[in-house]
């Protein structure tokens, strides 16, 4: 397979850039792997890059019952950060971030990150001086985080509505190395990546079951046949409890619910920056797409589901939040909403770790956070499954932590999943 | 939209409402083992098909209602009040249930 390069690109131009090969190739599934993962999403994409790259695995299969990158992959508003508070979640976005701040070069494709700073609003004192906690707290663990008044704010970002807001704004909590990326290309860099390492990456190909035997995996039912496995990780998303039943393992902390997002008819650059905020009641992030499209989303639809739609009061709610900070936006015309299915956990935090069965391994419970977390995530869990073992980094991100009353909440807000926004 | 069908005040969108959550979730005895509680508290079946689960008419009569709802159509296949006394004296005020 061709490696881009300036010289590649310019080389195909001569003959009108018809020639390039695939990008991946699309086997028929082998009677047994070393280690399936299920799922190619990102997670699983970057979980079986970091395996033959890290750890030298081979004979390694991607399972994805749709096309790779059709779940929350391709739906996410691609913001990506490390402002966490918590110990544990500080150290593991913050390793996640420096991934991504070389991942095209490390991939050899064009991710499009682009650091263009989270920019969040707060509206009160009190918000102000919880984010200087946190933002004091960001920075023991090497994070950057910078505060910027009204005048800085201002300047940098001249047409929020600093006018006539019903909750005027006051000041921003800026993380200028967050931004966001192209998620559809990290899908794909990471699928090209993985399959030029020998992974077999195989598409419409669901599981269905799984067959145990003395407390391991030793089969997986899929629409394509039985696939034999010596290990397996469990990468889906909002399935995870479908496939945790599979494996006859009972319940877990999760709970599947909908989040939409948004896209605006591309205007012309007019910002820079991501922006978010929240405050009385609303939670709404924007940033502008590279096609000038307004790219933006808010709440969950708050009942549990499993519908990859979403439903119109939240449309509504979502336009309110952005014509009340950016009322220059109000006649431009919405031109795509969609949705994708969350693994919201009880507490907010995710789960990489081991399972009661010896050969199985789960990653699950990225709430609204899994597009920022894919490298870190795909590394660890790469690290997990190979070693069999957590990184001291993923140990608390285990499935126990409740009953130790280890809960990792960054926003308080209790077991109840809808809330962890 | 989802129209939920209110036994004290009619079809209304769901917008009124507000989500509970899993109503088959059963809390143990207030001295039953952590474990029972740590299940109780931390895990859910997260059906994907029909769920009983627990809605708020917190913009309308502010009953509690336990709703049969497809999570993955969002069809509504019954409506109750959450409270069985309240239940009964709506009964009483109607008559009998209607057959499914
Ligand atoms: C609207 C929206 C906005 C978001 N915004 C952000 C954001 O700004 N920043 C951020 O950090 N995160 C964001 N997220 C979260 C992020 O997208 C997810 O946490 C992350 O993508 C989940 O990991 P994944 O990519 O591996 O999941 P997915 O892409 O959903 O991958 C899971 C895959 O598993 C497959 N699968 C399921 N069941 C089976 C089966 N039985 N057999 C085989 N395959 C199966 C699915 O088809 C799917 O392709 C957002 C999510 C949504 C929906
Ligand atoms: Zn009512």
């Amino acid at each position: 397979m061709t490696r881009f390069s300036a010289w590649s690109v310019f080389k195909a131009g001569l003959s009108g850039q018809k020639n390039w090969d695939r990008q991946w190739r699309d086997p028929e599934p082998r009677p047994e792997y070393d280690v399936v993962i299920v799922g190619a999403g990102l997670h699983g994409l970057a979980t079986a890059y970091y395996l033959g790259k890290n750890h030298g695995a081979k004979n390694i299969a991607v399972l994805e019952k749709g096309w790779l990158g059709g779940g929350n992959a391709g739906r996410n508003t691609t913001i990506i950060r490390s402002n966490y508070m918590m110990p544990g979640n500080r150290q593991f976005y913050e390793h996640s971030l420096k991934l991504w701040e070389n991942l095209s070069h490390d991939l050899n494709y064009n991710v499009m990150f682009s650091q263009r700073a989270h920019v969040s609003l707060f509206h009160s004192p009190a918000a102000r001086d919880a984010a200087a906690r946190r933002y004091n707290l960001m920075r023991l663990t090497g994070s950057d985080g910078e505060f910027w008044d009204l005048a800085r704010l201002k300047k940098e970002i001249p047409h929020l509505n600093y006018n006539h807001a019903r909750f005027p704004i006051i000041g921003a909590a800026v993380q200028p190395r967050a931004g966001n990326a192209r998620h559809d290309a990290v899908a794909w860099g990471y699928a090209r990546g993985a399959d030029r390492q020998g992974v077999d990456i195989i598409q419409n190909c669901e599981v269905t079951g799984m067959e145990r035997e003395g407390g391991k995996v030793v089969s997986l039912q899929t629409s394509r046949g039985s696939i034999g496995v010596k290990k397996v990780g469990l990468a889906v998303a909002g399935n995870s409890s479908r496939l945790w039943q599979m494996a006859g393992l009972g319940r877990l902390p999760i709970e599947t619910h909908l989040l939409q997002a948004f896209v605006s008819e591309p205007i012309k650059p007019m910002l820079d920056q991501v922006v978010v905020y929240g405050v009385g009641g609303a939670h709404f992030y924007i940033s502008q797409s590279d096609k000038g499209g307004m790219v933006f989303g808010g709440d969950l639809d708050w009942y549990k589901s499993y519908a990859q739609r979403g439903n119109l009061p939240l449309v509504q709610d979502v336009s309110e939040c952005t014509t009340a900070i950016l009322p220059c936006l109000s006649r431009v015309r919405l031109l795509r909403h969609w949705a994708g299915l969350m693994d919201m956990s009880m507490d907010g935090s995710p789960f990489i770790c081991k399972t009661p069965l010896g050969n199985l391994y789960l990653n699950a419970g990225w709430n609204y956070g899994g597009f920022k977390a894919t490298p870190a995530s795909g590394w660890y869990f790469a690290d997990l499954i190979a070693n069999d073992r957590p990184d001291p980094t993923i140990g608390h991100f285990d499935l126990n932590r409740f009953s130790r009353g280890a809960n990792i909440d960054e926003r308080g807000a209790g077991p109840d999943p809808k809330l962890h926004g | 939209m989802i129209r939920i069908d209110c036994p004290y005040c009619g079809e209304r969108d769901h917008a009124e409402f507000s989500y509970g959550g899993d109503a088959t979730v059963e809390y143990p005895a207030l001295d039953a083992p952590a474990e029972e509680w740590h299940d109780a508290v931390f895990l859910r079946e997260n059906v994907r098909g029909v769920q009983r689960e627990t809605w708020h008419h917190v913009n309308g009569c502010r009953m509690w209602l336990i709703v049969e709802r497809d999570t993955v159509t969002h069809e509504i296949h019954s409506v109750q009040p959450a409270h069985g006394g309240m239940a009964r004296s709506l009964n009483a005020h109607r008559g009998p249930e209607k057959p499914e």
